[in-house]
């Protein structure tokens, strides 16, 4: 098989995942109101498990951490694909999960991040059989559970640590955005830090003014950290809380934040300078300041040059998809670190991203389909395989 | 059949019928045809959802349903256009059968979606459902494909939260317990064994709907019911709980609007069944008050119950479907 091959069938693909429409949007509007925090994903796991046995996969079950999965079986047994869409998102069991549907537009809470992902995962059998694609390899379709968060990618890890089916290649599916080619893992450390003032505090000897202006010294420290230019490095501050009212000195705060790096020598780093901060304005307030370390990624990736992201490049460009090379803090570095070559690619457009208000265009998810498919016949034929 | 017997023997939940191939086959072996019909009136945020997922899962994964069809009041919004998008037959109500002319109610768009479609089962559904989930077909249709005895399946909607006894009260909404219910208990026991006898989700079979008169405004539900009851019997109903239906609610002044829409029609059928022969000419104003400015002022609303005739009564009907009066 020659890369043509693939290329030749694209616009076929995409005209038929535009034939199965409504199927695509029926599955994202079910998957997308079935609420999934994490740790908490089992019923959309189980609407998942529903479909592929609907379709007749081949061993569809769930594992000890709930990931589902489903087998579409290949003619040989020498390596299998993996096709990951990871099961949860960030909106909690009380937010309404409505998902209204217009003409060119699906608004609402995770239909992007990762609704569709996982609607992408229930409608593929069915496109393949549309296309008569019949693969060699069998192909692993897998909800991976407790990604986000606190979940540190747990579903994944226990499937690569404890599975005993060779794989070859892995390509982790996204709603969002549309042309995204990941292929490389950043270093990361995700933490939390948690200011906290002792009910019995003095405040007339310390003088402090709460766990907020306390934990307003620590980002302040976090932010006269050097970064350095080269490797790429950022220090993400993603969300703050602390207190309980207008009039009231707040006694907690918890501010939640990423390191990440194209070196772990700076991650680590960077870890030690925020620790010592953090040591030195607990002594000066006498506040209790907590370092919880969550999740932490090692850097590394599939290269540039490798098969998988060159025939990615291609069919993408082949589809008029420009490539958003990024890397990737997600599902892709675990598969790093087991050295399975993989991909992460989006499926279409959105906006307003973790908002309750998240839409995604309709129109763009075919050619994302598309690209989705011929990524599996490439890997399929032999074309991504690094000689 | 009394109304334990009914309640025991009539009465589903949607869970019943989850073997949707099994469905499939009963239907094709009966020779069914089965349309959906969708009232409009300016629901363009829920309606996409709607047709995409019945369509979806009900015509393109298992054919249950031979058409989905929208009839429409006139909407001002993108209704039509959006439901069009997304594969539905759409039908502006003025439109079907014009000589009859045109009338304002959700009925007349009922009545005329009699005329207008071709299943020899029509299920009506409402737009404004939130938590559309095929069942809200399915669970409808089952019983009549399942039991030929049965000619109409109303919805009802109740998801319990943890009961310690067992024993928990179930009912319908305000009017319903408020109005229909009591009337119902006065008048016609056996039809207070249908728990939501307001829900506007039903399915029907043809030989009923176009035997029967509809009242076009907010009396086509009771109307329906007495009619049917009195004509056919209990045995001829059945009712499926749906679990729950996320829908706006309402506010008290428009359902005292309804309230006063039910009770015309209910007031009109029990003189001709003459169970209240005599009855004065009926105003059809409802005052209702507000308050302005330490003031009181009425507000008046004039809502009088029109009906039309059974189809059957309908020539162009009767051609089209070969029927001999």
């Amino acid at each position: 098989m020659k890369i043509n091959d693939v290329i030749e069938g694209l616009p076929r693909y995409r005209e038929a995942a535009g034939q199965l429409r409504e199927m695509v949007l029926a599955n994202l509007v079910m998957m997308g109101e079935i609420p999934a925090p994490t740790f908490h994903e089992e019923n959309r796991v189980r609407f998942l498990q529903d479909r592929f046995s609907e379709c007749g996969l081949q061993n569809c079950s769930t594992d000890e951490i709930g990931n589902g999965f489903g087998i579409y079986p290949g003619e040989n047994q020498d390596g299998h694909i993996l096709l990951i869409a990871h099961a949860d998102t960030i909106f909690d069991e009380k937010t309404d999960h409505t998902i209204s549907l217009q003409s060119e537009w699906v608004k609402g809470p995770g239909v992007g991040d990762n609704s569709l992902g996982m609607a992408v995962l229930a409608t593929l059998p069915f496109l393949m059989e549309q296309v008569e694609f019949k693969p060699r390899s069998s192909i692993i379709l897998m909800g991976a559970t407790r990604s986000l968060g606190r979940g540190d990618l747990e579903g994944l890890r226990f499937f690569l640590k404890n599975n005993r089916m060779p794989i070859r290649c892995a390509l982790c599916v996204e709603g969002v955005q549309f042309g995204r080619l990941s292929y490389s893992s950043l270093g990361m450390l995700r933490g939390e830090i948690e200011v906290h003032v002792p009910e019995m505090y003095d405040w007339t000897r310390f003088g402090a003014a709460g766990a907020i202006i306390t934990l307003n010294d620590v980002i302040n420290r976090i932010n006269q950290i050097r970064l350095p230019k080269r490797p790429k490095t950022s220090i993400v501050l993603g969300s703050i809380r602390g207190g309980t009212a207008f009039n009231t000195t707040a006694t907690q705060a918890v501010l939640r934040f990423e390191i990440r790096s194209e070196s772990a020598d700076v991650v680590r780093s960077i870890h030690e300078q925020i620790e010592d901060a953090i040591g030195e304005i607990s002594s000066e307030t006498n506040a209790e300041i907590e370092l919880d370390i969550l999740a932490r990624r090692k850097p590394g990736g599939t290269g540039f040059r490798h098969p998988l992201v060159r025939r990615a490049r291609e069919i993408m460009r082949a589809l008029d998809i420009e490539p958003r090379i990024a890397p990737s803090t997600s599902e892709l570095s675990a598969l790093i670190d087991h050295k399975i070559p993989a991909v992460t690619l989006g499926l279409t457009t959105g906006e307003r991203l973790n908002q309750p208000d998240e839409r995604i265009r309709i129109d763009p998810m075919f050619a994302g389909l598309a690209q989705l498919l011929g990524m599996l016949k490439a890997i399929d034929g032999g074309l991504c395989d690094e000689h | 059949m009394n109304i334990d017997q009914w309640l025991q023997e009539n009465t589903f939940h949607h869970s019943h019928f989850w073997d949707f191939r099994h469905m499939v086959e009963a239907k094709e072996k009966q020779d069914l045809t089965v349309s959906l019909c969708i009232p409009t009136l300016n629901e363009e945020k829920t309606i996409g959802k709607e047709i995409v997922i019945f369509k979806s899962e009900l015509m393109s994964r298992y054919p249950l349903l031979d058409e989905i069809a929208v009839i429409d009041s006139g909407s001002t919004d993108q209704t039509r256009e959006v439901a069009a998008s997304f594969g539905a037959d759409v039908y502006l109500a003025s439109e079907i059968l014009p000589e009859v002319g045109e009338k304002k109610g959700k009925g007349e768009n009922l009545w005329k979606a009699i005329y207008q479609l071709k299943g020899d089962i029509i299920i009506y559904v409402d737009a404004d459902i939130k938590n559309i989930h095929p069942r809200f077909a399915y669970g409808l249709l089952a019983p009549l494909i399942y039991h030929p005895e049965i000619k109409y399946v109303k919805a009802f909607y109740d998801r319990p939260l943890a009961f310690s006894t067992g024993v928990r009260p179930t009912g319908g909404g305000r009017v319903t317990e408020i109005l229909v219910r009591p009337l119902f208990s006065l008048f016609f026991p056996e039809l207070t064994a249908i728990v939501q006898p307001l829900s506007g989700e039903y399915a029907v079979r043809r030989e009923v709907l176009e035997a029967i008169p509809f009242p076009i405004g907010y009396g086509v539900e009771t109307s329906h019911l007495i009619d049917v009851y009195t004509r056919w019997g209990l045995g001829a109903f059945g009712q499926t709980d749906l679990d729950q239906r996320v829908h706006r609610n309402q506010p008290t002044r428009d359902l005292g609007k309804m309230a006063f829409g039910i009770i015309q029609t209910f007031l009109s059928r029990a003189k001709s069944l003459n169970i209240i022969p005599e009855l004065p000419e009926l105003n059809h104003a409802l005052r209702q008050f507000q308050s302005k400015e330490g003031t009181f002022e009425q507000v008046e609303y004039h809502i009088a119950e029109e009906e039309r005739p059974p189809m059957m009564d309908v020539s162009a009907y009767r051609e089209k479907f070969g029927r001999h009066p």
